[in-house]
Order: structure tokens, then sequence, then C-alpha cells
């Protein structure tokens, strides 16, 4: 019997850490013959953290699986177990609609998340591990053949832009000189995005099998991870994995007794979005201000060092060798016309069942949300999806139905993006949702570009005025003015895409624009300059409870007595709002 | 006031990076690490000895917001501030934070014990609104429990002086 604990960056934060210690505590006092204690990465339900996984038969790979487990619960845990009465733990096991989660989806990129220990390269190798690369250097399979294979999957790049990854190759290869670079880009600064650290935290020999092929393919000696500094987890487990791979013969020189020799290092990125756009990103590498290049000539022909470079992200990489294991053809089976495989969602925000999504392309958003995300938390209506982050747009509810797919999704306004999800239900404020992204992009702007430095600065600052309720007539028109020249006159996808949240916004919502404007109101109840709270004399018991929780005692009233708030005093923190159990607290 | 850093410390990483182009990142990761931010009379030791303009190096320490010019408290609040947090409320924990400690993002407490930093994501967003507080997450925050957690560390402070 094997007991596993999810110990990815989600997991720990919900206290994988402490279920973890106390299990190996019980496991060295009271071993049990035959059952092991171990972790495992992501397993993508985050809204099941911390989760244990027994499985009871070595062999199969059916198991009960335990949720929202706490350290108190690790006696029990472990005397089931002890005493073989799994039945005892029923209490904890998942409930059965929350299985939905993950049998809904299809795994290629995320395969052993999850499931292997991610610290564990003997793991790996059973699952398949390395067979692809192994497979190539004994077959002597040609790089030409290796790029044709990829082509026939029709892999896009899964960071956000969707460019053909056969053709970055073949430009790659193609390009004079013989020192050339092969670079991922691990510096996911989406926020509301972790499908990357996901994947680095939970199978990070994928991405290095993936980035072994790639260099083979191109003919580079040598790799590079960008890593997000603020991804501690990811760079211990890759830093392993590279030290694991690298004694066992699949990194270094002569790898697998073959010619081709390659090593791969980490760099750690110190905070900054724009090092996502590639050329930033080089710039960055090379230790310098992460500044966008002017393009061409583009990486392939003068990348790091200005030499041949490529560069994809995390789960384009951990596509690749599922690709060369099963064939280009079966990847290309599954998906669209002009949108072949899977595609991982970091599906958040105002949703029941928020994790890791893996799906085909082709399902709509609709499935995802109301499908495998069980709906909005709260029975609130739905608002709006927010795709790509900053980059992104959002989709209204009437256009749920949309298929996932780069072309379909573009015509919505909004865009694949790197795969960030975040739900917005009814009491989400879409104008401040515009400038909270704008406040985003206006920080994170390098500021190599007038229109992008100064163009999202006075797109904010209308932003800001519209949500105090100081907005004025012209300002939705000077905005939309405003989007489409940043849009244009930016060098880099930062600044080209920086309208994207506003543009959506206002196509769809702009009804929310005007009542901001013109009737100084939010009609979602957020922005607080906007909105007061009252007490509804009908609802209120006069129970006291929301007095006792204003931080400023700004709500009086009796005992059983209706109660009321001062808005002179009021602070609109909203304490009062969660602490009524009658839903006397009303927001206008 | 000039304090004076102790600039033996950073000599390993100087000579471990000393024949490597393009590793100025890497050796002011290191730095901050070792002096809890990047001190001005490190810097410009940094660039005697790597051969680097202080213009430039002052440039990238800038540009990355990873790097911190002023010494920060003894407990560094990381504010979530991506956008799951964002629309579950953040915007109420930050102003309970300030509400508690008087600070705001980029300030530190008067005592030294607490620093405020807005950050973009730390990628928890099942459990949002979150705060990490030295390397602890602490997740589905309420105004509140913000205020509760926040005592707790100061007592212990207060405990262990």
């Amino acid at each position: 019997m094997r007991v596993i604990v999810g110990k990815g960056s989600c997991g720990i934060a919900a206290g994988a850490n402490d279920v973890y210690e106390k299990l190996e505590v019980l496991s060295r006092e009271n071993p049990v013959a035959g059952t092991t204690l171990g972790i495992t990465g992501c397993i993508g339900m985050c809204f099941l953290e911390p989760i244990v996984d027994i499985y009871p038969n070595d062999e199969a790979e059916e198991c009960l699986r335990l949720v929202h487990v706490q350290g108190s619960d690790a006696q029990t845990i472990w005397d089931a177990v002890a005493g073989g009465e799994l039945d005892k733990l029923e209490p904890l096991k998942i409930k059965p609609e929350d299985e939905e989660f993950l049998t809904q989806q299809t795994r290629v990129a995320l395969r052993n998340c999850g499931i292997i220990d991610p610290e564990s390269l003997e793991e790996y190798i059973a699952r398949g591990g390395y067979r692809s690369i192994r497979k190539i250097l004994e077959q002597k399979i040609t790089p030409e053949a290796v790029i044709e294979e990829i082509d026939k999957s029709g892999l896009k790049g899964r960071g956000g832009a969707g460019f053909s990854t056969a053709f970055k190759w073949r430009a790659a290869r193609n390009s004079p000189g013989e020192e050339k670079y092969l670079i991922c880009n691990a510096d996911e600064g989406d926020p509301g995005a972790f499908m990357d650290r996901a994947v680095i935290e939970g199978d990070p020999h994928s991405l290095l099998e993936g980035m072994l092929i790639g260099a083979y393919a191109i003919g580079a000696k040598e790799g590079i991870v960008y890593v997000r500094a603020e991804y501690p987890l990811a760079i211990i487990r890759l830093k392993k994995a590279i030290k694991d791979a690298t004694e066992a013969g699949y990194l270094g020189d002569n790898i697998l007794g073959s010619d081709f020799s390659c090593k791969i290092r980490i760099k750690a990125g110190a905070g900054a979005f724009v090092c996502g756009e590639e050329t930033a990103l080089i710039e960055s590498l090379e230790g310098k201000r992460g500044m966008p290049r002017l393009k061409p000539p583009f990486p392939a022909q003068a990348g790091y060092w200005y030499k041949p470079s490529n560069i994809n992200n995390v789960e384009t990489f951990a596509n690749v060798a599922w690709i060369i294991d099963n064939g280009g053809e079966a990847f290309a089976a599954m998906g669209t016309e002009n949108s072949k495989g899977t595609k991982v969602f970091a599906l958040t925000g105002k949703i029941n069942r928020g994790g890791l999504v893996e799906i085909p392309m082709g399902r709509t958003l609709r499935d995802v949300i109301f499908g495998i995300g069980g709906g909005i938390r709260g029975g609130a209506r739905f608002k709006a999806v927010q795709l790509g982050g900053p980059s992104g747009g959002c989709v209204p509810a009437e256009r749920l139905d949309v298929q996932i797919d780069y072309n379909q999704l573009v015509i919505t306004g909004a865009i694949m993006g790197s795969g960030g999800m975040v739900v917005m239900d009814e009491n989400t404020c879409m104008v401040n949702m515009a400038r909270f992204f704008l406040d985003f992009t206006t920080k994170e702007s390098c500021g190599k570009c007038v229109h992008c430095r100064l163009g999202t600065k006075r797109m904010k600052e209308i932003l800001d005025r519209i949500v105090e309720g100081k907005g004025e007539e012209g300002d939705i028109e000077k905005l939309e003015d405003l989007c489409n020249a940043v849009k244009d006159g930016a060098l880099c996808g930062l600044g080209n895409t920086a309208p994207n949240p506003v543009l959506t916004t206002i196509r769809y919502f702009r009804e929310e624009f005007e009542a901001h404007i013109e009737e100084h109101r939010c009609p979602a109840g957020e922005c607080r300059a906007l909105i007061s709270y009252n007490i509804d004399p009908d609802k209120c018991i006069g129970c006291t409870a929301c007095a006792r929780q204003c931080p400023v005692d700004a709500i009086k009233g009796e005992v059983k007595g209706v109660h009321v708030i001062d808005h002179e005093l009021c602070t609109k923190c909203g304490n009062c709002k969660t602490a009524c159990r009658f839903d006397a607290v009303v927001v206008r | 006031m000039e304090t004076r850093s102790d600039l033996a410390l950073i000599e390993p990483t100087l000579s471990e990076y000393r024949d490597q182009k393009g590793s100025l990142i890497a050796i002011l990761q290191n730095a901050q690490d070792i002096y809890g931010y990047l001190p001005m009379d490190v810097m410009e030791h940094i660039s005697r000895e790597a051969q680097i303009p202080l213009s430039t190096i002052i440039g990238v320490a800038t540009f990355y917001t990873q790097f911190r010019l002023q010494p920060v408290g003894k407990h560094l609040i990381m504010l979530c501030d991506g956008t799951a947090c964002h629309v579950n409320s953040s915007e109420l924990i930050s102003a309970a934070i300030t509400d508690e400690l008087g600070i705001h993002d980029g300030e530190t407490t008067k005592d030294g014990l607490f620093t405020l930093k807005h950050v973009a994501c730390l990628g928890c967003c099942s459990l949002s609104p979150v705060m990490m507080i030295s390397g602890q997450t602490y997740g589905a925050l309420t105004p509140d429990k913000t205020r509760q957690i926040l005592r707790k560390l100061a007592e212990e402070e207060g405990e262990s002086a």
C-alpha cells in the first residue's frame, strides 16, 4: 500500500506539510509492513487541498482520495492504514460529484502530475519517461524527422501567442551557426495563472525531456530554463531533476552513448512581467534590464548573445515527449481544425471547483466553467470569464458557448493566452476589473515605447476617475482612442495587448461604464467611492453581530433593536456584511 | 546616516561569477540574500570589482521588483494582488492591514517588525485572497482573520523580546 500526500505549492499553502510531517512521524513510530509514505506534485484539485491519496494495491491505479485533510486527521489515517480498515476513512473521502473535476479532463501535458513523486527519476521512467529521447537517439531519427513529427501534431506555443512550434524549430535549425541555444520560458507572469508552475513542481523531468528533444531538433548544446523567482519550490525540484538526469546519463555529454550532448541550467528571474516577451527575456538572461529588442532579427536568427535561439514555454515542452512517443497524429486527433491537442487552464475566481484543468481544444467555455468547475460559488449569477490575463479580455455570459480554439477566442476579443481563466460573478465590477489590469500593465511597462509607457498611464488615470465617480462625458471614447494608439504604437506584446482588457469590457459592459460616469453608480456594488452600506430594518433582528465586527464603531443600536450605520464614520470595509447572518446589510 | 556593509561577505559571489558574462542579476540576487537588501556601498563595490558601471547596476536593481534598495522589517507581508485575489476582495485585506499596522504598500512599521508589499501573484489562486508572511502562506483571508494573524505575530515577538 502507498500513502501519498499532494505537495504542490497550493497543497503546502493549505497545510500539506503539517499533514506529511505528522504521517511521517507515525510511519516511523508505527511502521506498517508493505506500506510506504510518499509525495506527489499538484493534483490540480486545488479546491480540495490538502489531499492524501491511498493506493491499496501497488500495481493498480485505483486510489482512495481523502480531501481537506488536516494534521489532526493523521492519526486516524494511519490507524486505518495499519488496521486495514480503510472504510473508516469514509468521512474524509472525496464526494462523487467532485471526482467529475478530473474525470472530465484529458491529460497530456499534466500526464504525470499528481501521480508520480516529482523528485523521483525512477517514477518518471516507470511511466514511460525518457523513452522518447531514447527512441530518437537509438533509432537515429534525424532532427528533421523530429521536427516533421511535431509539425504533424500541429502543436502551437502554449505561452499565449500560439505560434507553430515546428515552424520555430525549423527556423532555428536552418539558421547558420554552430552555437545555438534552447530556452524555456518559465516566467509565468500572468496574475491568476499557475499551469507552468504545476508542471515543474509536479513533473520536472517531462520538461527536461521535451527540452532535450527540442535541443536535438534545432542543434543546440545548451538549454536554459528562465524561472520566476517567485516559484522557489519549482526551482528546487527542477535543480534536483537536472542533477538526477545528469547522473543517469540523460543530460550532459554523449547522452545515452550517442554523439548528442546537451546540458541544461536554471536562471532565476527577478520579477518583471515584460520578461515573458521573448526578446526581453533574452536581455534579462544576459543580465540586463528586461527591455524588448526590435524584431527582426528574430531570436531564431539572433537571440541569446545574438546566436540562433529558440524559446518555448513550459507547457509546450511538456507535450513534446508525449508526441514523439504516441505520434503526431495522435495529438492532432484531439482538438479542432486549427487548434490541435489539449490545453491546460488555471480555473480560479468565483468558481465552485477551482484548480488545474486540461481539456482537448474545442470544448466550450461553458463546459469548463459549469461542467468541470461546477458553476459559480455561492449560487451567484455568472457575469464574465477573463482569459489571458493582462493581455487578454473577458468573455460575457452570452458568448459562453464559444469553442476553446485560437481563432474562435480571438473573435470574442479575448485570446487563448497562457491559460489563466478567472471567473467573475455579478458582484465583480467590470470597470474596476479593467482598471485592475491597467494598473498592472502600467507598473510592468518597461518604459521603452512612449505609447505604452504614457498611454497606459493616461488610460489608468481615466479609469481611476471613473471608479471614483468623477468620470466625464467622452471618457469612453477617449479610452477607445488611447487603446488603439497603444495597440499600434508599442513594440512588443505587452503594449500591443495591454488595451485588450479595456476594449473587451467596453465592448460587452458599456452600460456599466455609463452607470459609473452618468449616474455615479456602481451596479456591481464594488467601487467603494460609489457605494454605501445600509441595514434593512425589516431584516435586522438586533443580534449586534455587525456592531461587534465594525472596526470604527460606526454601527449603533440596542440589543434586539434595529441597527443603523453612520455613513460619516463608515470605512466600507464590509465586515458587517460578512458578519450578518440575516442578509440585512445591503450595499447600494 | 550612512551605514557600512561588510563587503567581505560578497567576495565568494564575485569570484564565482568573475568569468561569466551576463551574471549581474545573479550577483545582485546573492547580494540581496546576504544583506537583506541592496545597500549602496555594496553596489559600488560590485561595480568596482566586476567592472560594471554603477549606472548599469542601479538600472537593473530598479528595473526588477525583486530588488530592494531599503531594508525591510522582520516580517515581510506579501499581499497578493493577483486577479483571483482581486476578484475575491483583496482590497479589503489591504485596508485591514493598513488599519491595523498603519503602513501602506512598500512601508515599514516604526518598530521595524512589519513591511507591507503588494505582489502580483503568489499562484495560490484557489485559496484567494492570500498573503505570505516570512514564507508561510495564509489563505481564505477575511479582514478579521488578517487582523488576528498580525496580532498573533506581534504578540509572539513581544514574548521573545
